[in-house]
């Protein structure tokens, strides 16, 4: 067991704004990419339907 | 029972199969995350010289290798688009482009946020630090490239030749450390030599670059199936497809 309170686990020994900072903006570039690709692929389909009314 | 694997090989039977897959792949990188994160702050063991700080490893490295592996398949299939005029493979390089990019980002983001309490810095011009940010730069030149062309096969074949051309620099990432001296430490890992690290170490690294791989396998399949449908749209099964899905 490496941590004896919540406290201790955000401090990291000191070193957590550096931790926290690797990982936390590594998981929100990986939300924002998910959000993105999401949105692209709405996108796609959307002028999909565009395409086929158009004639 | 046989696989007529090419029959993948065309846009309009791959694009259903891989909605098939995509979500087999993020439900197992989610799994790895969750496994790997619990390795990554309760059972590896806080570290000798750097304390808590090296746990910032176990997303540097993992994005590290996936930064430069996406870049060599990126250039592969865009070199087998180019040589065989294969209209998916030179799609499944444009798709990776985006999601090498960002692992090449993190590469770096963690390695100056890793940097600072342990060498003081947040960068140092040395070979391994630029060579990363010249691969940055590739991702940024192959995208930028493909962008600005508005016939997609031409697109296609000017964005192989940058991606072929820039292969050379991933070696040289590789080997940077070797080759130069540097502020980097070495390989952290060696087929050759026994680990060096604490064994629950290795296996978070491990965990967690396999839960880089499978994210980067499902959002290049999910930004692949929007890239044939954006060169699909006029084609009569794209257009059917909206008719069954709305």
């Amino acid at each position: 067991m490496n941590w004896g309170s919540a406290a201790e686990f955000f401090a990291m020994g000191g070193y957590g704004v550096y931790v926290w900072g690797s990982f936390g903006v590594t998981a929100a570039c990986i939300a924002l990419e998910i959000v993105l690709l999401r949105a692209r692929q709405r996108a796609a389909l959307r002028a999909l339907g565009a395409a086929s009314h158009r004639h | 029972m046989t696989i007529n694997w090419f029959r993948y090989s065309s846009p309009a039977s791959f694009y259903p199969l891989a909605g098939r897959l995509i979500p087999w792949f993020f439900a197992t990188a989610a799994l790895l995350t969750i496994a790997g994160l619990y390795i990554s702050f309760w059972l590896a063991p806080t570290d000798a010289q750097q304390g808590e700080a090296y746990r910032i490893i176990f997303i540097h490295v993992p994005a590290a290798w996936m930064s430069m592996f996406i870049y060599v398949v990126m250039a592969m299939w865009a070199g087998i688009g180019l040589a065989f005029n294969t209209r998916l493979s030179s799609m499944v390089a444009s798709s990776l482009a985006p999601t090498g990019a960002l692992m090449t980002f993190i590469a770096l983001w963690t390695g100056s946020l890793w940097g600072k309490p342990m060498w003081g810095t947040w960068w140092v011009w040395d070979a391994r630090l630029t060579s990363e940010l010249i691969l940055l730069f590739l991702y940024f030149g192959f995208m930028s490239l493909q962008a600005a062309i508005d016939d997609p096969r031409r697109a296609d074949k000017a964005g192989a030749v940058i991606a072929l051309v820039g292969v050379v620099n991933v070696p040289i990432i590789y080997f940077s450390v070797k080759w130069w001296n540097t502020l980097h430490q070495g390989a952290s890992v060696s087929l050759t030599k026994s680990p060096t690290m604490a064994k629950a170490m290795l296996l978070g690294m491990l965990v967690m670059a396999l839960a880089f791989w499978m994210y980067s396998i499902a959002a290049m399949l999910t930004r692949l199936r929007s890239v044939i449908l954006e060169r699909e749209r006029t084609s009569d099964w794209a257009k059917g497809l909206k008719e069954q899905q709305p």
